[in-house]
């Protein structure tokens, strides 16, 4: 007699993957589909996937999916969830997408408090378009357009979004977590977990920025990439909780009652 | 409804879209139009199912439309000119997705900065599509405070009978006008056409997906003649122009919007000076009203296009005409808004070079 152990979530279509061996996009997948499974919100859920490598997750996800131009997710989301305020919204970003031509969208939906949680992905590189600097490319960093590493006087220094949406008063969850190690894909779900969860609650702006491995544009193997992201990528971007108010009365609900 | 109200013509464009099932606005600060953002936010807020976002772009609004519009919503956004040009990204999104969406333009001097006055350079952007990609817009060219209310309904009811984005291409003038109106009556959303694509949870149903990303160039030629197909019954269904003083006429204007109504008051002088003028108000800019044009062609020769540009709707005419007809041209741009004395002094000079009172 045999037990199934391990099996496709319910809410991963049975398809194969595009990513690249070694790529986080499908760790993060499984565990997002897993997290809609487990709290049962795959009749409610709709996904915004991003102009990057992650557009095709429409192909991979069993849930209602709407495509977004790049970088517009947040915009597209808040035009969801305003509509349909019980259904649970949720944009998939990668650096480029949410940290470059997107940051504006970004920082207004935060800002707004929009009900929504945010995925973000972040590899430090521009990967469905070969390589590209990222705005979270590492300092020193390679990449097809800083071939000689990423020069700071020249093009600016990694920057920290996830940081920067933290001041808002609409945000009410911010973590970052990584995808290089058992213990870490088990951080990540719990925090993709928890900000559903404070979507569910009416709370306000989630997001959780995962660090995830490009081996192919790092130019690496998939295991130096899983090392890369410890030695080198979380020196610039330390996991951690960034921001935590599920548990107590958030900024902006303090101003909306003071205000009252 | 069949009472008339005096309202200011921005005003008649949000009333007229609340009444139309209108439940999602989203905008940006931009002259001159924002009084038709600032319609939007009080109507909305009075709705208990209305949202109304100022938005942190043009960019952002036209995309908070686009979620909406996926999510189920009669949606609208509005703005001028350079906004227009920001929001085209979105427009072309929008048309791949084959999403409903109302898009205000209130036109105004340009290119660039330009100014704030009325002007009609953006016939080139509004007609041709506006974003990138093979695809077009309908886009109706109100003329009255009447037509305002008229073609927002129109406007609403094409965008979702042809899944299609519909632009309302006005100006400061048709904005700021106060003119008598009868408003539509309400309209129950039961009614409005199913919208089995829209995202709302896969509950009962399977997931479903909205895209514009098509991969295999033949699944993206099939969905361009597809686009295609469905314009084509747009130009059979819904082309309209007024026609005015036009079955004596020796020689038509056309002209469209606040240059029609010009038009209109320089064709009633000339008129009275024996000279058989009449207009042809292009009322659909795109579809482009060709066939009754061409009909006309039939028993006069001359065409006087009248813009508020350089000269953009003219190459329609031109088009329309086959070759059939001269066609002059009268133009003044960057937000000068000619006299109807003007117009029929223009008038009354070619109808005498063309020795249109021998005939």
């Amino acid at each position: 007699m045999t037990t199934k152990v391990f099996k496709r979530p319910k809410y991963l279509k049975d398809a194969i993957f595009h990513y690249c061996p070694g790529c986080g996009h499908s760790i993060i997948h499984r565990l997002l589909a897993e997290v809609v499974e487990e709290l049962d919100i795959g009749e409610r859920v709709i996904g915004v996937p991003p102009a990057g490598c992650a557009v095709l997750a429409y192909f991979y996800f069993d849930f209602d999916m709407g495509e977004a131009p790049h970088g517009r997710g947040a915009a597209v989301a808040t035009g969801i969830k305003r509509v349909q305020p019980n259904n649970i919204v949720f944009t998939y970003q990668g650096d480029g997408d949410i940290a470059a031509i997107g940051t504006a969208e970004t920082i207004h939906a935060a800002n707004r408090g929009e009900n929504v949680t945010v995925i973000f992905v972040n590899n430090g590189v521009y990967g469905m378009t070969g390589g590209q600097m990222a705005p979270t490319t590492l300092a020193g960093q390679n990449s097809t357009t800083t071939p000689g590493g990423r020069n700071l006087l020249r093009d600016g220094g990694p920057i920290d979004l996830s940081q920067m949406l933290a001041i808002t008063k609409g945000s009410v969850y911010i973590e970052r977590t990584a995808v290089n190690s058992p213990k870490n894909i088990r951080r990540t779900k719990k925090a993709l977990t928890k900000a559903f969860k404070a979507q569910m609650d009416g709370l306000g702006f989630t997001l959780v920025e995962i660090l995830s491995p490009c081996p192919t544009n790092w130019k690496m193997s998939s295991l130096d990439s899983l090392k890369w992201i410890d030695d080198h990528v979380t020196k610039t971007f330390p996991l951690k909780v960034i921001k935590d108010e599920t548990e107590k009365v958030s900024d902006l609900a303090t101003e909306v009652i003071n205000q009252i | 409804m069949t009472e008339k109200l005096l309202m200011r013509g921005s005003h008649v464009i949000g009333e007229t879209a609340v009444l139309s099932g209108c439940r999602f606005y989203a905008g940006y600060p931009i002259t001159p139009q924002n009084e038709l953002t600032e319609y939007m936010a009080g109507a909305m807020d009075k709705l208990d199912d209305g949202t109304f976002i100022q938005a942190e772009s043009e960019i952002a609004a036209i995309n908070m439309v686009i979620g909406a519009s996926m999510a189920g919503a009669r949606s609208m956004t509005s703005s001028s000119s350079p906004g227009i040009s920001l929001k085209q990204e979105g427009i072309s999104y929008l048309a791949a997705f084959e999403l409903p969406a109302v898009i205000i333009n209130t036109m105004r001097g340009g290119p660039g900065l330009g100014n704030i006055a009325p002007a009609q350079g953006d016939y080139f952007q509004a007609t041709r599509g506006g974003g990138h990609g093979d695809y077009r817009t309908i886009v109706l060219a109100p003329a009255s405070g009447q037509e305002l209310a008229d073609l927002t309904r129109a406007a609403f009811d094409y965008a979702d009978k042809y899944r299609i984005p519909v632009m309302l291409l006005g100006d400061g003038m048709m904005g700021q006008m106060m003119e008598p109106v009868e408003l539509p009556d309400p309209l129950d959303p039961d009614t409005f056409p199913p919208r089995p694509w829209k995202l709302d949870g896969a509950k009962g149903r399977p997931s479903q997906f909205i895209r514009s990303l098509l991969l295999d160039t033949t699944v993206e030629e099939d969905h361009n003649w597809k686009l295609e197909r469905k314009h084509k019954s747009i130009i059979r269904e819904i082309s309209k122009a007024e026609l005015f003083e036009t079955k004596d006429a020796k020689m038509v204007i056309i002209a469209y919007g606040t240059a029609a109504r010009i038009a209109k008051g320089a064709i009633k002088k000339v008129r009275k000076m024996g000279l058989k003028v009449g207009l042809i108000r292009p009322i659909t800019l795109w579809p482009f009203p060709s066939r009754e044009l061409l009909e006309i062609s039939r028993h006069l020769r001359d065409f006087l296009v009248f813009e508020m540009s350089t000269g953009q709707m003219v190459e329609d005419v031109r088009l329309a005409l086959e070759g059939k007809g001269n066609v002059h041209f009268y133009g003044r741009p960057g937000g000068i808004i000619s006299t109807p004395d003007e117009i029929a002094k223009v008038i009354n000079s070619l109808y005498h070079r063309q020795h249109l009172e021998e005939d």
